[in-house]
């Protein structure tokens, strides 16, 4: 014999069955009388006993509506049928498929009065030209010939083009380096499985750090300092450093995943709500 | 003339300047405009101006709320209803062409109209999409369906359905249309 829960978990399919049922042929323009009412009202009917729980009530309100909808599209399907707008859209289709382009045309100027409309200038945007025109400075003013500004060259310092950020402090392969180290010192203090989280790693005091060490973070993974762990279920991303520089990856799919670093994420990350 | 011939005349004037030149978006002036700017009487003013409109095969086209059509409307259904000027007579299909449409794009107009109005006023895009592509090259179908959505023939909601949008019900007699595609021998 089926157990009260058995009973109860049939009952919660069959309704989200009509109610998806209901749904298609809503949104599909389908026939609405493929949908058997008294059956769908039958089978409400029967497991509303079963329902204590709120869920289980809104789901039975739920196909009650559904069931609503599909009768008011019924009524209005039988409305149109009899009014003298009805025509079997197959039959349409097929005169207008064995129609030649000519006669559709022909057909349709029959019918079809366009309306007349005129386009014009406003008062305000006559105003608005005005005012631009005489603002507008003459054009052998507007096109004077501009002399080339005289440059003086000089030399620009290291320290000069660091502060410009044009150049980094620290060559990119020492700064790769220092970051790996980095990388495998925190997977030794905080890491399980010998590997930590993605923001564990990446995010920093400022904004601006967060996203300088996920640039770099980017390279250490595409220069095969590490790799990158992504559980999509989870929505858990994993950076594990790896013991040597892995170079070459054989018989792997190599992907490109990219890491959105918004503000709102940093600002979770610091208030403790993203790991 | 009489002092109340002159107020019309100038009612008159005032009404046909406001309804041929576009002064929103869409052509055409609602009803409590046309009675903010000429009077209650509005609906008089413009059997006048329809009257004279008549000698130039033009007329001044009411288009109700929702669709229908009613015999004898409310003032308050005529202040929300919108009034045009439209054809009165027919156009010869050499005439459509001068008003800026391509044979093409006409014939692909008179099969999405017709295929929604015969799906009851609904129908899915790539239905009416896999129809014109019958009549019309593949590579014209997506931007012609776009171009009646953005002259207000079509409209399309967010599940990609296609309806009948303000101009066709302003434009065109659904109800001819189909008896006329439907008479006619292929």
């Amino acid at each position: 014999m089926q157990s009260k829960r058995e009973h109860e978990k049939q009952g919660r399919e069959k309704l989200v069955r009509i109610i998806s049922t209901c749904k298609a042929v809503e949104e599909r323009s389908l026939d609405p009388f493929l949908v058997d009412v008294d059956e769908s009202i039958r089978t409400a009917r029967e497991y509303l006993p079963e329902w204590k729980i709120p869920e289980d009530l809104c789901l039975d309100a739920q196909t009650i509506h559904s069931i609503a909808s599909v009768v008011k599209l019924q009524s209005e399907w039988v409305k149109h049928r009899s009014t003298s707008l009805y025509t079997d859209p197959f039959l349409l289709k097929d005169k207008i498929i064995r129609m030649d382009k000519h006669r559709l045309v022909a057909t349709f100027a029959q019918v079809w009065r366009p309306i007349v409309e005129f386009e014009q200038i406003s008062i305000h945007s006559i105003m608005e030209s005005l005012q631009y025109w005489i603002n507008l400075l003459p054009l052998d003013e507007r096109w004077k010939e501009q002399p080339p500004q005289e440059v003086q060259a000089g030399q620009a310092s290291r320290e000069e083009l660091v502060k410009e950020r044009i150049l980094r402090e620290r060559m990119f392969s020492e700064e790769l380096a220092d970051y790996w180290q980095q990388l495998k010192a925190r997977v030794a203090e905080n890491g399980q499985n010998g590997k930590v989280t993605y923001w564990g790693f990446v995010g920093a005091d400022t904004y601006e750090e967060t996203v300088d060490r996920a640039f770099m973070t980017a390279f250490l993974i595409t220069y095969g300092y590490a790799t990158l762990e992504i559980h999509p279920l989870e929505e858990e991303m994993f950076i594990k450093p790896n013991e040597k520089p892995e170079t070459k990856i054989a018989n792997k799919q190599l992907v490109s995943v990219p890491i959105p670093i918004p503000v709102e994420d940093w600002q979770k990350w610091k208030r403790g709500e993203l790991k | 003339m009489s002092k109340r011939k002159a107020t019309y005349a100038s009612k008159v004037k005032r009404a046909t300047h406001m309804l041929f030149y576009k002064r929103h978006a869409k052509p055409g002036v609602k009803g409590w405009e046309l009675r903010k700017a000429l009077g209650s009487d509005y609906p008089k003013v413009l059997k006048v101006l329809d009257d004279y409109l008549k000698e130039l095969d033009l007329k001044v086209q009411t288009v109700f709320e929702n669709e229908k059509t009613i015999e004898k409307p409310s003032l308050e259904q005529l202040d929300k209803a919108r009034f045009l000027i439209t054809l009165r007579g027919e156009l010869t299909p050499k005439e459509a062409k001068m008003v800026g449409w391509r044979i093409d794009d006409l014939a692909g107009l008179a099969i999405a109209i017709s295929h929604i109005i015969a799906n009851k006023g609904k129908a899915p895009r790539k239905e009416v999409e896999d129809l014109l592509r019958e009549k019309l090259p593949g590579w014209k179908v997506g931007s012609n369906v776009d171009r009646y959505i953005r002259y207000g023939y079509l409209t399309q909601d967010e599940s990609e359905q296609l309806y009948l949008d303000w101009r066709t019900r302003a434009e065109v007699d659904q109800k001819a249309l189909i008896d006329l595609l439907l008479r006619t021998e292929a």
